[in-house]
């Protein structure tokens, strides 16, 4: 998979690639992304278990159940002991030779049955003494189910033993961290909005025999073409994330389309747009596509800096050059340059992908949530600083999180977010307290210079970048948050048909009638 | 008149509703031109069903196809007796794989409810059609032994004569009337083609062997893809 740049060894292949920031501090888990989602692309039959977008409480099992664990599922890519990545699913043969039943696909079950309810019963009952009910129906058999598993089932049960227990991130964690996070004492959770990563290393991409998943050139936007599946499923279990998702009904693959008709047309896409918490920052990043391959094949504990790396300089007169010559906009250019999202993840380093050890390069990242200090209650009251009794207004340093306090283990965030690799998860700690005893010493004033002094240090900053940070976090306008330019839709292959305009039963596109199961 | 319209008319025009049906649907339904796999509803007893009946239908047609192309280094084959023996052994074998894929496949259709309601008119239809045949080539080869041998000297000559558009029915004619039905159900299988899910047939994505993994399209240069 090295490319013809790539072999000429010095010549960078830069490509633009539409990114998203999500500030999980930010989330309230809501899901109104979620439902934006749904109400636009997935209420159609066939995909109403499909959450495009779906928020997980976090230590949890996720949708699909356990989607993390690559033992059960094989997404995703593995080093292939040269330097660079192989599929973890199957070569290509083992791909065309279990094509007839594919070993690793979720089956619905893993998901949840879609339901509705029996309303008309409410109405029909005949006179009785009880007040009828609308029992639930699946919509995919009509028959009268049992409820057991739904899109958010574990919604805010961190600290339940039967989901929280579970997560697949917790098996790197001590015992006794295990029992301090499931505490239900000390019960903590936060929250993890998921939405396609659009890859640059796309593993459901790779595992498509068909060639009908493909990321578009101009702004990296992975996309599914509905004419060219034919059914094989091999995406379904190729994407780590579980973010393609089977159409039971029209027997094709449907993932997120990152809004790419609202994009084009200058509107931000609907989980995007719908954000109570603004937790969302889009923009777009500049990569070197030359050398994929290896960087996805670096060893885990490098994978972040890896990616770091790839993503490049928009100021950086040799990459503008190299942009120029791929066909990248001026608009493009600039747009990069005035990225909310390259300033998170490049400039500040505070943004980081998830589970970059399934090694496709995701490219939306996450700030990780600051971490909840571990608590005493004394007397009735809340001791957040148990070695200096009394301290419970936080005045002073102490008030305020500090990474030997966390409740939560930095294990478990870099589990999920820099692949194992403690250090780097503990930079952007260090980095968001030293914004947080910043700004606290500028708008409260209780802290002491010299402790400012030492917390920006530590953290890597400066007391003008903490005040950006802080900015960009806490008081952007739309506009700050979604930098995106005009997607030229007039050139767009897709914009040849309005796909919203011809949205039918069995998805999108150019289609005279609807398509229904007819074969 | 009853032969030549069996072995002289329906197998062109099985041949032929294949053909232009399949062209038709490619280009007004390529939607439809999917496998439509209910793996996603139930994986575990499909596992057994698909791949039993997959790759034993597939060697058995295989081996139709094959001693039809090269038939006389096929004749030299069955010529001796233990090969010929070992050669039905085999192919028994896989033909009772296929039986035993297509019925679990069937009893998935007709007791899973989730399969069930995913299962159309059409495919049902082809299911049927398909256990007769695999039933019908099983009691043939088994009534009928050493078919093997005998495909050589009588239908293969005729389907010879097919693709030389010089029908001779006569070939036909004298096998026993099981062998006759076989045959025609074959190619009423054929013209079920471009009508049920079949179609995933040519659909069979070997391109992928040799496909770059990434595929990258880029609009302003449209039908450019770099990897």
């Amino acid at each position: 998979m090295v490319t013809a740049a790539g072999k000429k060894g010095a010549a960078m292949d830069i490509r633009a690639q539409v990114s998203m920031v999500f500030h999980l501090d930010k989330c309230i888990g809501c899901h109104t992304c979620s439902i934006a989602c749904k109400n636009i692309w997935t209420d159609r039959k066939g995909t109403e278990y499909m959450w495009w977008n779906n928020v997980e409480t976090k230590p949890g099992t996720g949708f699909p159940t356990l989607w993390e664990d690559q033992e059960r599922y094989q997404g995703g890519w593995e080093q292939d002991g040269q330097g660079g990545v192989k599929l973890r699913l199957q070569g290509k043969g083992r791909t065309l030779g279990n094509i007839f039943a594919n070993p690793s696909l979720p089956t619905v079950d893993d998901y949840y049955e879609p339901w509705t309810y029996d309303y008309e019963h409410l109405f029909d009952a005949p006179p009785g003494d009880d007040q009828p009910t609308a029992r639930a129906v699946s919509m995919i058999t009509g028959d009268k189910v049992d409820i057991d598993a739904g899109p958010n089932w574990d919604d805010d049960l961190g600290g339940s033993p039967v989901y929280a227990a579970n997560d697949p991130n917790l098996e790197k964690i001590t015992a006794t961290e295990r029992t301090q996070l499931n505490e239900l004492e000390r019960l903590v959770f936060f929250y993890l909005p998921r939405i396609c990563n659009h890859c640059v290393n796309a593993s459901c991409v790779a595992a498509c025999p068909a060639g009908a998943v493909y990321k578009r050139g101009e702004d990296g936007i992975v996309l599914l073409n509905q004419e060219k599946c034919r059914s094989w499923r091999m995406c379904i279990s190729g994407c780590p994330y579980k973010k393609t998702y089977y159409n039971w009904t029209t027997g094709k693959s449907e993932k997120c389309i990152l809004c790419y008709p609202r994009i084009e047309s200058g509107q931000a896409p609907a989980c995007f747009h719908s954000c109570v918490g603004r937790i969302r920052y889009m923009g777009l990043l500049l990569y070197d596509a030359s050398d994929i391959d290896r960087v996805a094949g670096v060893d885990d504990k490098d994978l972040v800096e890896s990616q770091r790396e790839m993503i490049k300089d928009p100021f950086d007169p040799a990459v503008i050059e190299a942009a120029h010559a791929n066909g990248i906009t001026d608009a493009q250019i600039k747009a990069a340059q005035d990225s909310p999202v390259y300033k998170f993840v490049k400039e500040w380093k505070l943004a980081l992908p998830l589970h970059p050890e399934f090694r496709t390069l995701p490219m939306l990242f996450y700030v990780p949530p600051m971490l909840p200090v571990i608590a005493e209650t004394k007397n009735g009251s809340y001791d957040v600083d148990p070695a200096n009794p009394g301290n419970t207004d936080g005045s002073g340093l102490p008030g305020l999180s500090t990474l030997e306090q966390a409740r939560i283990p930095i294990q478990y965030m870099a589990s999920l977010f820099s692949a194992g690799n403690t250090g780097i998860v503990e930079d952007v700690y260090r980095k968001l307290m030293a914004v947080r005893v910043h700004m606290r010493s500028k708008t409260v004033g209780n802290i002491d210079a010299g402790q400012v002094a030492a917390a920006l240090e530590d953290g890597r900053t400066t007391g003008e970048e903490a005040e950006a940070i802080f900015r960009l976090t806490s008081l952007p306008t739309f506009k700050e948050r979604f930098v995106l330019p005009p997607m030229a839709r007039e050139v767009a292959i897709e914009a040849r048909v309005d796909p919203f305009q011809l949205k039918r039963e069995g998805g999108f596109g150019l289609r005279k009638e609807t398509p229904e199961r007819r074969y | 008149m009853w032969n030549t319209f069996l072995f002289a008319v329906i197998p062109y025009l099985a041949v032929l509703i294949a053909v232009l049906g399949g062209i038709w649907r490619y280009r007004t339904d390529r939607f439809s031109y999917t496998s439509q796999s209910s793996q996603f509803l139930e994986s575990r007893v499909l596992f057994w069903g698909s791949n039993a009946w997959h790759y034993g239908i597939l060697l058995i047609l295989g081996a139709h196809v094959v001693a039809m192309v090269i038939w006389e280094p096929w004749a030299s084959l069955t010529a001796n007796p233990t090969r010929l023996y070992v050669l039905e052994v085999i192919g028994l074998g896989l033909s009772f794989l296929a039986a035993a894929g297509i019925t679990v496949l069937l009893l998935r259709r007709l007791l899973v409810r989730r399969v069930k309601s995913v299962t159309s008119n059409a495919d049902w239809l082809l299911l049927g059609v398909l256990i007769a045949q695999v039933v019908l080539g099983i009691w043939i080869s088994l009534g009928y032994r050493w078919g093997s041998e005998w495909y050589v000297q009588t239908a293969v000559p005729w389907l010879h004569s097919l693709f030389k558009l010089n029908p001779k029915v006569d070939y036909m004619v004298a096998l026993p009337g099981i062998v006759k039905v076989h045959t025609v159900l074959g190619f009423a299988v054929v013209a079920l083609f471009p009508f049920t899910r079949l179609v995933h047939i040519v659909t069979f994505p070997v391109t992928y062997l040799w496909r770059s993994y990434q595929v990258v399209l880029w609009n302003k240069r449209p039908g450019h893809v770099r990897h």
